[in-house]
């Protein structure tokens, strides 16, 4: 059928805009000021968000995908003298366009912020063409339509969130954790590579389309070869999407802006993991086994991170736990074959926990970079309009009804128990873990905002009206989010087989369970933390803010120990082997030779002596050398 | 009359030649070294002697002369050699002379 | 002298007895050329053995080559020797002058072991050389006299002269240059140079 071929252009200059933006930031640099800074990347994210939407609106009309091929990358020759052609094309149907619409929207709102928050740092230009240049990657990622296309994305986010990570890199602790981030996400980035190689070997092309498909009709369920592959691409979204056990990178990616954290460590970045498995579903569902780790990956991780968001005492690292968490969630959902559910809470989630980093650092900003829970306190009366915020994204995260994250929680839930590879403990799990999300949501709650105030000095909110225009649109976005769940189920039909469900009988009290869950773990936090909201005047000196952790809470706010696991398994051995080949075997091979020349330098140079009594000598014995040597030759002639 | 065998007259030039070999190379004053090398060109010219009184020929006697010569000649170099060595470094070790200068 | 075979001393007649005991004079005395202590004394341990040499020569049939021996060697060339020697003073006692840290004992085993290792060597060698069969058949019993002598340096050996009256000439005006004693030079550049330095070899 035709398609319009403006859809096609609009399509593919996507992803143009905010690379053209990223190009003229970083030449021109700290030649532009802030005005043109900030119009020129907005500018671009403004085109890209736009053209998003065009051709998703030309989807939904015209045709269930869309795709548009720009050129020919190479192409790799197998032995039977057909050759796979890797493409740069790109692909659009109903995954992708949830996607690239959470990528745009969410990437131009946390623009706008960024670019009233970053104002006054002097490397405001590298800051926004960074950003851009990480929305480039991104996009590439989503709309690619081969596995090496995606590849080249998903490397390309991994940089910028190392570029963005260690911004401030005069700082050693930012540049540190921004090595540690991209050295986890390495791990995880090879076994991917490993498990492309072995999808070439195996079906001889790295096309998506072409995968899936011939992916069912040359395997079947239960086969070797799609458990492997399945198992080498579940590490690379691991490692990505910052869950267990690769997941130590993710609260020491705070260390960044405030922007990035909601950018790529909310909204896109750690997606990404979720949007691999999704792509590759046909892969997946070959495989049931792996889909069980998947599931089991996830929940252990939202346990953990649940655990761990528990006991922290800075702001930004509960959120990243919390993401860590709610990543867990979909990685759940994914895992026990509901694909779009869990689509629709990467979306919903990109939503509310921009809203609550943003406003987290809109807080921070306030309070003169004070990130310690323990030293605020009170904040509903000082800053009522983030406070309100705040609480509407605690809301969706807590999934109380009306709410976006209701709807996409409560998806996922409800087809855990029948679920060919996940079941009744899983569910049990999800629970638990939404329990442990009131509960720690409750629990920052109160430390920041409620109770007495424990930050003496003047606060200086921002005035800027772009930051509070992009809070205030996160904010309705994550209210309203709930009704686009039809659309979304409708558009990812297309792309998701059905997955049989086993035909359990569920018992009627899951649904009324899972809805009641938040609320019981409010009313547990409220009688709790209860020291930490009184507005008692005699409570500043309490015990409980004193911050004075017990082993376990310690324990707990470093992640659970995982921290010190690799630095006990992985780090110390290989700086210990490191540190025995100091010298460098290779090269300690090498000077052998240079050592053997200057001994055999040294015999020689001892017989240059300067004495004339030694050359005399050596001539005489030279002499009877030569004679022996005649000697013998003349006898054995005579002998002959 | 029988003359001396060639050998025994050979053999005497040989003994005298090692003996001045040794001299030269164990010997640290230099007026020694010269003067152990007078008794090796002392053999030589034994042997060139008995040499030409074997095969009855002048000519080995005519090689004496022009070893004596050379004898000559290198005792005067040497003893002007040794005068400047005395006169610079105030000993005759020839040890002293083992390095190149620059 | 009577040299009739009728006289057999130990199984050779005078001439060869003679030669024997001069030969072994030569010997002893170069021995105790080498391994003296006193130059002086080395010295004329050397003339000592030169003159046993000549009387070896002239023992073998060659007065021209012994007078030689004892006028132009023993006469000329020591005697220089032993001017030098008084002149200036190159004679010390070896004892007092030791500039290796070890002392100078020519007892000392190490010191010989080697070089006369080497020479035994030689000397071995040079005796098997002489052993073989070609030399031995030599024998003879004529003089070779002057007379014979000057007739082949004046015919085909004259060139071999006239480089042996270079060869002389040169070590003449070597020996004057090197002996000149500090500060005499022949040119005013020479001089400042001497000034400068000290001296030049």
């Amino acid at each position: 059928m035709m398609i319009p071929s403006a859809t096609e252009n609009v399509l593919a200059l996507l992803p143009l805009h905010p690379l053209i933006s990223f190009l003229l930031l970083i030449t021109f640099g700290k030649r532009l000021s802030w005005h043109m800074a900030a119009t020129l990347s907005i500018g671009a994210m403004v085109l890209s968000t736009v053209s998003s939407f065009i051709v998703i609106n030309q989807l939904s009309l015209q045709s269930p995908v869309l795709s548009v091929d720009l050129w020919n990358w190479f192409e790799l020759n197998l032995t039977n003298s057909s050759s796979a052609k890797i493409n740069i094309s790109f692909y659009l149907d109903g995954l992708s366009a949830v996607m690239i619409s959470v990528v745009t929207g969410i990437g131009l709102l946390i623009h706008i912020f960024a670019a009233a928050y970053m104002k006054d740092d002097e490397n405001f230009t590298r800051f926004m063409a960074y950003m851009n240049l990480f929305i480039v990657a991104m996009l590439i990622l989503v709309l690619a339509d081969n596995l090496v296309l995606l590849y080249l994305g998903w490397e390309g986010v991994g940089l910028c969130s190392f570029l963005l990570i260690g911004f401030w890199y005069q700082e050693r602790a930012n540049v540190l954790a921004a090595r540690k981030a991209f050295i986890v996400t390495r791990v995880g980035d090879t076994a991917m590579a490993i498990g492309l190689f072995m999808l070439f070997k195996e079906l001889g092309q790295l096309n998506i389309n072409d995968l899936n498909e011939s992916a069912s009709t040359l395997w079947v369920v239960g086969d070797e070869a799609p458990y492997w592959i399945a198992l080498l691409l579940l590490g690379g979204a691991v490692g990505k999407s910052a869950q267990l056990p690769l997941q130590t990178w993710l609260p020491d990616a705070m260390a960044g802006p405030t922007p990035v954290s909601a950018l790529i460590h909310a909204a896109t970045m750690v997606t990404a993991g979720v949007y691999l498995i999704a792509r590759m579903n046909g892969i997946f569902l070959l495989a049931p086994e792996v889909m069980n780790y998947v599931a089991w990956l996830g929940a252990s991780t939202l346990l953990l991170a649940g655990v761990a968001a528990l006991a922290q005492n800075d702001i930004k690292r509960v959120l990243a736990y919390s993401t860590m968490s709610q990543i867990g969630y979909m990685m759940l959902s994914l895992g026990a074959g509901a694909f779009s559910a869990g689509v629709f809470h990467l979306m919903t989630h990109a939503f509310f926990k921009a809203l609550l980093f943003l406003t987290a650092g809109a807080i921070i900003l306030a309070l003169h970079h004070q990130q310690n829970l323990f030293k605020m306190g009170g904040l509903l009366k000082r800053l009522p309009f983030e406070t309100v915020l705040f609480a509407i994204g605690l809301v969706c995260l807590m999934a109380l009804p009306g709410s976006s994250g209701f709807f996409s929680k409560e998806a996922i839930i409800a087809q855990l128990w029948s679920s060919n590879t996940a079941g009744p403990l899983l569910w049990y799990c999800a629970i638990f873990g939404a329990l442990l999300t009131s509960i720690y949501s409750c629990r920052l709650f109160f430390l920041a905002f409620m109770g007495e105030r424990r930050f003496d000095h003047e606060l200086q909110p921002s005035s800027s009206r772009l930051l509070k225009l992009s809070l205030i649109a996160l904010a309705v976005l994550s209210l309203i989010g709930g009704i686009f769940a039809n659309t979304i189920e409708q558009s990812l039909s297309g792309v998701f087989p059905s997955v049989q469900s086993l035909n359990m009988n569920e018992p009627n009290w899951l649904h009324s369970v899972a809805i009641a869950t938040p609320f019981v773990g409010i009313v547990f936090s409220w009688f709790y933390f209860s020291t930490y909201r009184n507005s008692n005047h005699g409570n500043l000196n309490n015990a409980a803010f004193q911050d004075k952790p017990t082993p376990l809470v310690m324990f707990c706010r470093q992640g659970l120990g995982f921290d010190q696991l690799y630095d006990l398994l992985l780090v110390k051995p290989y700086c210990y082997l490191a540190r025995l080949n100091r010298k460098d075997i290779f090269d300690q091979l090498i000077m052998f030779s240079a050592w053997y020349v200057c001994i055999c330098h040294d015999v020689f140079k001892s017989s240059q002596t300067g004495k004339l009594r030694w050359y005399a000598a050596a001539i005489g014995l030279a002499t009877a050398l030569l004679l022996i040597s005649l000697g013998i030759e003349s006898f054995s002639l005579e002998a002959s | 009359m029988s003359a001396i065998p060639l050998s025994h007259v050979l053999i005497l030039a040989s003994i005298l030649f090692s003996i001045g070999f040794v001299g030269v190379i164990v010997r640290k004053n230099t007026l020694f070294i010269l003067m152990s090398l007078e008794v090796m060109l002392n053999a030589v010219g034994v042997a060139f002697i008995g040499a030409g009184s074997a095969w009855q020929q002048a000519d080995g006697q005519v090689m004496f002369i022009l070893v004596l010569t050379l004898a000559a000649a290198e005792v005067a170099v040497g003893l002007a050699l040794l005068i400047q060595m005395q006169r610079r470094f105030k000993s005759l070790d020839i040890d002293l002379l083992s390095k190149l200068k620059g | 002298m009577n040299l009739s075979t009728n006289h057999l001393i130990m199984g050779l007649n005078p001439l060869q007895l003679m030669f024997y005991f001069s030969a072994a004079l030569a010997i002893v005395a170069s021995l105790k050329v080498i391994t003296g202590k006193n130059t002086v004394h080395a010295l004329l341990y050397l003339v000592v053995s030169l003159l046993a040499v000549a009387v070896c020569f002239y023992l073998m049939g060659a007065p021209f080559a012994a007078g030689l021996e004892i006028i132009v060697y023993a006469g000329a060339i020591l005697v220089l020797f032993v001017f030098a020697i008084m002149m200036f003073g190159l004679g010390q006692d070896e004892t007092l002058n030791a500039p290796k840290s070890h002392s100078f004992r020519l007892s000392n085993f190490n010191l010989w072991v080697g070089p006369s290792l080497i020479a035994i060597l030689l000397l071995t060698e040079l005796i098997f050389a002489i052993e073989s069969s070609l030399v031995q058949e030599k024998l003879t019993s004529h003089i070779i006299d002057a007379k014979q002598v000057g007739i082949l340096l004046y015919g085909p050996y004259l060139l071999a002269v006239e480089i042996a009256s270079f060869l002389l000439l040169a070590g003449l005006i070597a020996g004057y240059h090197f002996a000149k004693p500090e500060g005499i030079s022949l040119d005013q550049k020479g001089l400042d140079q001497q000034k400068e330095t000290g001296g030049h070899l």
